[in-house]
């Protein structure tokens, strides 16, 4: 897995490649945290496109970083949910919870 | 790594009423680096099996948060823990008509866990954690934690439906 940022106007692109399991979720949650709370990020998006899989480690990485973005009054949304992703978030009651976009310019116009 | 399993009562070796050997047995260590092999090695097998789409990632996802379960809580997270996965076709009657499906045992030599313990968190919490239980039960048909002699058992199992507009099982190829 491996995950990486990138500025785009003023918000921060958390890009994540591979799947997201007990194994690496820590790297995703330290990553949103940065953004969130260290840096201050105004909005952090998550680009899951090239996660196939995710966990409910990774699901509580998720829920650390929506927690963080309400915290310090900033938005954190996500994009390129796989089915697998949205089927975890909704069996988890989630998936309402955090905002959802198909693609990466529905996320930054949002 | 000598099979954990083999010391176990002989009901414990045959798991269904069906008494055919296992289709597939995994043998790994608890790390949690080999979360993916698992994964990996489930999709096609259930894919034949007859379970496809998300049928087959609901059967995938809950035996990886069985497995993270046994390597975070049975084993505390150390990583050369022995851990043993055994899959078997299952065959039912129901309705005049025979249902297929999957019942997969996982084996663990931790401690004995507490069941009474393991509630799933109410999902209006909004808090990071808790969830895999809840995925587990939310996706499989049966979900039973034994207790057997040193080991624990946790035998889950799933029958293909057709009813709900999922592909239904395939034709069975003698394997």
């Amino acid at each position: 897995m491996k995950i990486s940022a990138r500025r785009v106007d003023t918000a921060t692109i958390l890009d994540v490649t591979g799947n997201i399991d007990m194994s690496n979720s820590p790297e995703v949650r330290k990553a949103l945290l940065r953004e969130l709370r260290e840096k201050g990020v105004t909005r952090v998006a998550l680009n899951l496109t090239a996660v196939a899989y995710i966990d409910s480690s990774g699901v509580a990485s998720l829920v650390e970083g929506l927690k963080a973005s309400r915290e310090s009054g900033s938005r954190f949304v996500l994009f390129g949910l796989s089915d697998s992703a949205k089927e975890v978030l909704k069996i988890s009651r989630l998936l309402k919870l955090f905002e959802v976009y198909d693609d990466e310019t529905q996320a930054i116009a949002s | 790594m000598s099979s954990i399993a083999a010391n176990q009562p002989r009901d414990m070796n045959k798991p269904s009423k069906l008494n055919r050997a296992f289709l597939l047995k995994l043998e790994l260590r608890s790390h949690p680096n080999l979360l993916c092999v698992i994964r990996g090695a489930l999709e096609p097998l259930m894919e034949m099996l007859g379970f496809s789409g998300e049928h087959n990632r609901e059967i995938i996802r809950a035996v990886d948060e069985a497995v993270s379960n046994i390597m975070r809580h049975s084993y505390q997270s150390r990583p050369d823990q022995p851990i043993e996965i055994y899959c078997n076709r299952l065959e039912r009657e129901t309705s005049g008509e025979t249902e297929k499906g999957v019942e997969i045992l996982l084996f663990d030599c931790g401690p004995a866990v507490d069941t009474t313990k393991l509630p799933a968190r109410p999902l209006d919490e909004i808090r990071p954690g808790g969830l895999g239980l809840h995925i587990i039960r939310g996706s499989m048909d049966t979900v039973e934690y034994k207790r057997a002699g040193r080991l624990n058992r946790l035998r889950l199992v799933k029958y293909a439906r057709t009813s709900k507009g999922e592909s239904g099982p395939k034709e069975e190829t003698p394997l």
